[in-house]
């Protein structure tokens, strides 16, 4: 039990640790913006008072960290007024700071984007479930087959296309050809279903292979022999001995992907005019050199990765006494 | 090896004679623009038919290959290096180091999703293909300190390692003559899975437009350029995405027919 405990501790200060990390770089990274952010937001037309205002209101006219080194005086200690701080009190408080484009809480912005992008990733993982699971079980029940190759092939190509190729393809066969679902943005509910087949088809890959080589390694092992033994048929066998145990890996692997998915979604969300996150940051961001929003941006979709992540270990741990044990 | 590893070399050897060769493959300037012709279909003067701006698709495309290969190979030689020696510090010195390299280090770039890490750095760097072959870098070294730090954990044991340090041999002649050998192997499954991966960034980054500006031929520019009018012109996005299947299909088959090649335990299955 104390071991137990101790473990968990050490997970979650990992963690946290991680999390420290990634707000620093992704705080100290603004710094690394060619050109003043104030000029490149303003234009170059601005007034020195209006840059001056531009400045104060977002903080930038504070040294960027506690200390600096280089320059003519090498170590400057800069005080506890400094925007990596400013950065952390907000956030601790739930602050994310004001876009530099509508002066907007970026929080705000964030929250309101925030549901459309998870949607589509937990529609884009029900997608590649429901296309893997059977298909992996037949392919590794059936090893060697024409369903195992098809498999196999299917997976492979699944891996190699990209996202933008697909996209575009399902746009033209299912939206333009067929007219089932209208060709950019999200008008109706069932408009979902091509941004999550593109974003799921490299998961449904992965897992399809994932599947099948669990299913035949699991179906290799002694239990499955007294199973069969006992007279059971090769139905129950695979579904109440093999999958139990052959689906363990694949739930890490599901887990893991959620935050792969949050991230591959940004391509998606461009393809279809998707109103996430990851539109939030390539255009509002990224395309308006927004970087407080840019930071925002990516400090949730990673702090999600990180906590999905760590929750997809703790239960892994908990469904299989194997790993908890070693 | 298997079949599709060999047909993954055959691919991978055209993608790079045609990245080699460019100049002499493709049929007309990759950046002249003809307004009069454009959209224009395949046909006997443009194999692969023409773009929104009259530019022949299939020199592009050839074109396109060495942007990728360049890309590709710098990421991978570039983060195999860096990979490798801290991952083999990492297995090497064990204790304090190897808790910070692997328990800390590897964790803070395995929390990233990486195409997220590429886009923030090239969204607060700036874009073109040095800054993007950083980004890639940058995401990239991990996987290979990992097999690295992993190799070296399993060799030091041995007892050739054992016996070479009893011989009074100094680290860096072990870590050299005998423990690297022993890890090429699965570096090189890294390697051209590494490659897969890098050809597939360059691509995404250039097709959310962070990655390589046009007018430069980048499969990935191609396709965002074509998107908007794919349902009259379905041509000019199906050439460029077809090259990039095909070359990450090609990567792909290699590093999975040499990890089956180089795993017994695999061949077997």
């Amino acid at each position: 039990m104390k071991y137990k405990l101790l473990n968990i501790l050490r997970h979650a200060a990992l963690m946290l640790l991680v999390i420290w990390t990634v707000v620093s770089l992704v705080t100290l990274l603004i710094q690394a913006v060619p050109g003043d952010p104030a000029t490149v937001i303003l234009g170059e037309t601005a007034t020195q008072e209006q840059i001056d205002n531009f400045r104060s209101t977002h903080g930038l006219d504070r040294p960027a960290f506690f200390f600096s080194i280089g320059g003519d005086e090498g170590f400057v200690w800069n005080g506890v007024q400094n925007q990596y701080a400013d950065y952390w009190t907000g956030l601790l408080s739930g602050d994310l700071g004001k876009s530099f484009r509508t002066d907007r809480p970026v929080r705000d912005m964030i929250l309101e984007r925030y549901p459309s992008t998870i949607k589509l990733a937990i529609a884009a993982m029900l997608v590649a479930i429901g296309i893997a699971l059977p298909l992996g079980v037949l392919a590794g029940s059936r090893k060697n087959s024409l369903v195992d190759n098809f498999a196999s092939f299917f997976a492979l190509l699944g891996i190699s296309l990209p996202t933008f190729v697909v996209g575009p393809f399902l746009v033209y066969l299912f939206a333009v050809k067929l007219g089932w679902f209208s060709p950019t943005g999200s008008l109706y509910p069932e408009d979902i279903v091509l941004p999550a087949v593109t974003l799921g088809a490299a998961l449904s890959a992965i897992l399809t292979r994932m599947i099948r080589s669990s299913v035949i390694e699991e179906l290799g092992e002694d239990y499955v022999r007294t199973a069969r033994a006992k007279g059971l048929s090769e139905r129950k066998v695979l579904f109440k001995h093999v999958l139990k145990n052959g689906l363990i890996p694949v739930v890490t692997i599901l887990g893991l992907q959620l935050g792969v998915l949050l991230a591959g979604a940004i391509i998606t969300e461009k393809i279809f005019n998707w109103q996430g996150l990851g539109l939030l940051l390539l255009e509002d961001g990224i395309g308006k050199r927004d970087y407080r929003l840019v930071q925002g941006c990516v400090l949730v979709i990673s702090i999600t990765f990180i906590l999905a992540n760590s929750l997809t270990d703790f239960v892994y741990r908990k469904l299989d006494p194997r790993i908890r044990l070693s | 090896m298997s079949r599709l590893a060999y047909i993954g070399f055959v691919i991978a050897g055209l993608f790079i004679l045609a990245a080699i060769f460019a100049p002499w493959i493709a049929t007309h300037d990759v950046t002249v623009q003809d307004l009069a012709a454009r959209y224009v279909p395949p046909s006997s003067e443009h194999w692969f038919g023409t773009d929104g701006l009259g530019r022949d698709v299939f020199s592009r495309v050839i074109f396109g290959a060495r942007i990728s290969l360049e890309v590709g190979i710098t990421v991978v030689v570039v983060s195999s290096i860096v990979g490798t020696i801290i991952g083999a510090i990492a297995g090497f010195y064990g204790g304090f180091v190897d808790k910070f390299l692997s328990g800390y280090v590897f964790n803070v770039f395995l929390a990233f999703p990486g195409l997220l890490l590429a886009i923030a750095l090239v969204a607060f760097l700036g874009t073109g293909q040095g800054k993007l072959i950083a980004a890639l870098c940058v995401i990239g070294w991990v996987g290979y300190a990992r097999v690295m730090r992993g190799q070296v954990l399993k060799v030091r044991e041995y007892d050739y390692v054992l016996a070479a340090r009893a011989l009074g041999a100094s680290n860096l002649r072990i870590l050299f003559t005998h423990i690297l050998p022993n890890a090429v192997q699965p570096l090189i499954v890294q390697a051209s899975l590494g490659m897969a991966g890098a050809v597939l960034s360059e691509a995404s980054l250039s097709f959310l437009g962070l990655g390589i500006p046009p007018p430069a031929p980048s499969w990935g520019t191609m396709i965002e350029e074509a998107r908007q009018f794919f349902s009259n012109s379905p041509h000019v996005l199906f050439f460029p995405g077809l090259a990039i299947a095909m070359t990450v299909l090609a990567f792909n088959f290699i590093g999975d027919g040499l990890r089956q090649y180089l795993d017994p335990k695999q061949r077997t299955r």
